[in-house]
């Protein structure tokens, strides 16, 4: 099962990439209609980049700087990434890596990002892996650009390298005064020499000494289209002759479709009726006429139900299904260090406890969507997808054509979150619109996406571990059950470790979330490093520094604290007040919470009143976007620790509306403290994720020291401090 | 029932014939090809789908076309007035008041309803005004912040 996939794609696969197969399965019959059409895609639908007249055919080979940039002979620079922008800010980040390396302003600069025709692929945009990944590539591809360029110049002007200088889109030789701009040389005979060299792997990138745009808060490039409404995002795009899409769901999970009757939706005016096994949908003029249609047959279907757990008894679940065996994470993710069983048996003191993770849904503001479009046995479809390419196949698969017949364009796209690695939605869309003979858009409903689309993973999390008569932890042994491994190995020196994830057999279709299972792995672990302390009477900063060597997660957790003042404030809050605090790592960043919260015992409500949070992922690229990325973390977590929580019960889910499913909302932001540790001597990593580890934990700890009741779940129900 | 619904959009008049159970937001985007007001849940719980109807903020997924019979409308793309761009769109602007920028023309709608019935609201008042607004990528700091830079920009006058 599992694939030959880069470590990026690793990072994100977990125990739970969604699969995608089965919920896109053609009958048979179908498929052997589908036939291979040849190669050679004509890009009948396209973008309007300009390649220059010059560029050779074979420029855009793979690694090539042809296939990461073009210069306009009009100074107009286009570079590529397979990269989305999904507001994480990466168009901002991928300009200023261009722009830094090739000596231009960032205006220069077009970034043409994830078009599966145009641009390389540098993988799904997930993992935090753009900062440390696609931003080295795009450097190394715009700094060999220049290197060749200035090369060209040197070899007109019979000069040497060491006697010209690179600035502002030109090369000069301040001896003679001479200047050529990079325009010019686009119009030179041998530029496609440019275009067709490899972009070497050692290729040197400008040191951050020297940085002038990276390292700056350079804005979003197409801020003004944002405001303006002028901005296209996938469920925006509109083709010529395009219908409007909907599909035909199941009324509760793993029901199959035994009988319908589709005559009614046939004999409606404009309307298309596709079906194939159980893949009913209809598309029509508008997404109304679309929907009147699909309800019209849905009073027709009979279904076959089939049993599903229910999410009240999801956690004896999971651990009844647990496997062993299935951990997948060995070596520094997990695996074991000294003997815990030894550890445990002459501990003087031994906690053990476990914790509950539900299931949350990404909900993002712009539901899935796509336009699909077939011209002569070729496909191309827009779509919000976080992964490009895997879009790409899924789709070459789906439909039984080459590779190159299927072109994907990710246009700037609502929030992911994680939550939009598929391309289910861009199957079903390409499915309707090969019926219809048309284009069609398809954007899933909010409903559709709360029942549909893959949720985070619900957990199970045990932890025991033993304290030694010094009050130092010397037995650990941590067992996820489900929610993945992410950041499951303990930062914390311990001698004697165990660390285990288990597969279980998940009821809902789960994949990737934000950070992915570090959120409950850190919550789990910091809330019993808190317990822990208070078993060993110690302080609960005091008692992690105790265990901390590495010198970034000290760092972080010691401002962090200082700046909230928390062993001030700590034992001196008024009633049901109660501060807390939580640090952890993950992909190559580190970060560490104080909160304060204030507790309702009757209404059994938490409110999140001040959060001081700081940061490190070495050096800083964009620091406005950074701080941004930790602000929606930081909020997008309160959701998970307080309200988020999918219920199911018969296969159903039973609050999937905005009025159920509570996500944060202007009243729940608390007073935010921000602050961000520059590391320009270290290698950036990225910072969209792991900001989101550390505020559920401080918030269980916030309420244990303002209550005394330890909350063992996420969400953390406040309904537990009624009870107590 | 398809019926001829004749209104103002951003200015100009408009006359369309349509299912007039249709909502607004629907006809806004397919027929009158708006794209700008957006679908987020088709309930009324969001607010992605806020327009201006006779300078107040509603939810167009919720509101049948045949009400905006004779009546003014306008989307986030009739903001801005020859160009230039209204204070508010200025101020997500310049305080990145947004990340993806999917909730951003119903926040700012939402927004300018709110200057107009309050053009000096307080932190809370803000917020309590914002409030049926979802934003997921987690913007409300900066769209709180570029709220009361736009009312002070506007001083009061909207």
């Amino acid at each position: 099962m599992m694939k030959d996939t880069p470590a990026s794609e690793m990072l994100e696969s977990e125990c739970c990439e969604p699969v995608d197969e089965q919920r896109s399965a053609f009958q048979v019959s179908r498929r052997g209609f589908l036939q291979l059409l040849g190669s050679g895609l004509l890009i009948t639908v396209t973008e309007s980049v300009s390649f220059g007249q010059s560029r050779a055919t074979g420029s855009r080979r793979s690694g090539t700087v042809g296939a990461r940039l073009h210069i306009g002979q009009d100074g107009r620079i286009t570079v590529m990434t397979g990269k989305v922008e999904i507001g994480q800010g990466s168009r901002a980040q991928l300009t200023q890596a261009a722009a830094e390396e090739l000596r231009v302003s960032v205006d220069q600069i077009r970034l043409v990002m994830a078009d599966t025709a145009l641009v390389p692929n540098d993988g799904t945009t997930a993992g935090s892996r753009t900062t440390p990944s696609t931003v080295p590539a795009v450097r190394r591809g715009a700094a060999t650009a220049r290197e060749l360029l200035t090369e060209m110049a040197c070899e007109r002007w019979k000069v040497d390298r060491g006697t010209v200088k690179v600035r502002e889109g030109a090369i000069v030789h301040p001896a003679t005064g001479r200047k050529i701009t990079y325009a010019a040389l686009a119009g030179a005979k041998d530029i496609a020499k440019v275009y067709e060299a490899a972009i070497p792997r050692d290729v040197e990138v400008t040191p951050v000494s020297e940085w002038e745009v990276l390292g700056t808060s350079v804005p979003r490039p197409n801020r003004r289209d944002l405001v303006t409404g002028a901005h296209r995002f996938p469920s925006d795009i509109v083709r010529p002759r395009m219908l409007y899409g909907k599909i035909l769901r199941p009324p509760s999970y793993g029901a199959t479709l035994s009988a319908i009757d589709l005559s009614e939706a046939k004999a409606m005016d404009g309307v298309v009726v596709v079906r194939d096994g159980n893949f009913v949908g209809c598309a029509a003029p508008t997404s109304f006429r679309a929907a009147q249609a699909v309800q019209a047959i849905a009073k027709t279907a009979s279904w076959k139900a089939a049993p599903h757990p229910s999410s009240k008894e999801l956690f004896s679940y999971l651990k009844n299904h647990a496997r062993s065996g299935g951990g997948g994470r060995r070596g520094s993710r997990g695996g074991a260090n000294g003997s815990v069983e030894d550890a445990l048996e002459k501990a003087s003191k031994v906690l053990r406890e476990v914790y509950g993770i539900s299931y949350i849904q990404h909900a993002p503001m712009e539901p899935r969507a796509a336009v699909a479009e077939w011209n002569d046995g070729t496909l191309a479809v827009w779509t919000g997808s976080q992964a490009p390419n895997r879009v790409h196949s899924q789709l070459a698969q789906a439909f039984g054509i080459e590779s190159g017949r299927v072109r994907v364009i990710i246009p700037d796209m609502g929030g992911g979150f994680g939550g939009k690695h598929t391309g289910e939605v861009a199957v079903e869309a390409a499915r309707l619109a090969k019926g219809a003979g048309r284009p069609v858009s398809l954007r899933w409903s909010r409903e559709e996406e709360f029942i549909w689309a893959y949720f985070r993973p619900a957990g199970v999390i045990e932890i025991q571990a033993g304290l030694d008569a010094n009050g130092l932890t010397v037995a650990w042994d941590f067992t996820n059950i489900n929610s993945g491994g992410a950041a499951i190995a303990s930062p914390y020196e311990i001698r004697n470790k165990r660390t285990q994830f288990l597969r279980s057999d998940p009821p809902l279709r789960q994949g990737s979330y934000r950070c992915l299972a570090a959120t409950a792995n850190n919550f789990a672990r910091e809330s019993f490093m808190d317990e822990l302390a208070a078993a060993a009477g110690a302080d609960p900063l005091a008692f992690r520094l105790a265990h901390i060597e590495n010198a970034r997660l000290r760092a972080v957790l010691e401002t962090a604290a200082k700046r909230f003042r928390f062993s001030e404030r700590k034992g001196k809050n008024g009633q049901d007040v109660g501060v807390g605090l939580a640090c952890g790592t993950e992909k190559g960043s580190y970060v560490a919470a104080c909160v304060e919260v204030s507790v309702d015992r009757k209404r059994g409500s938490i409110d999140v009143r001040r959060v001081c949070e700081v940061f490190e992922c070495g050096a800083i690229q964009n620091p406005d976007n950074l701080r941004s990325q930790v602000e929606g973390c930081i909020i997008m977590g309160l959701g998970g620790a307080l309200t988020e929580e999918i219920q199911f019960e018969n296969g159903k889910v039973l609050n999937p509306s905005f009025r159920q499913y509570q996500v944060p909302r202007f009243a729940d932001v608390p007073e935010l403290d921000i602050h961000l540790l520059d590391r320009p001597d270290l290698p950036s990593a990225g910072g969209g994720e792991t900001p989101i580890i550390a505020i559920a934990p401080a918030i269980a700890n916030a309420v244990f020291e303002a209550t005394g009741i330890r909350i063992r779940c996420m969400p953390i129900r406040g309904v537990a401090l009624k009870q107590g | 029932m398809e019926e001829t619904i004749k209104f103002r959009l951003n200015g100009k008049p408009t006359e369309l014939t349509v299912d007039s159970d249709r909502m607004l937001l629907w006809v806004l985007r397919t027929d009158l090809a708006l794209t700008g007001t957006k679908y987020g849940c088709g309930e009324g719980y969001c607010g992605a789908c806020t327009v201006l109807v006779d300078n107040e903020p509603i939810r167009s997924c919720r509101t049948p076309v045949e009400d905006v019979e004779d009546k003014e409308v306008v989307t986030i793309e009739g903001l801005a007035n020859n160009g230039d761009l209204h204070p508010l769109q200025k101020a997500f602007m310049e305080h990145d008041a947004l990340q993806c920028g999917f909730c951003t023309p119903g926040m700012i709608l939402t927004a300018y309803g709110l200057l107009q019935e309050n053009p000096q609201p307080s932190y809370s008042e803000i917020l309590q005004g914002m409030d049926d607004n979802l934003c997921r990528c987690g913007a409300h700091k900066r769209i709180v912040q570029a709220i009361q830079a736009a009312s002070k920009e506007m001083k009061g006058v909207s």
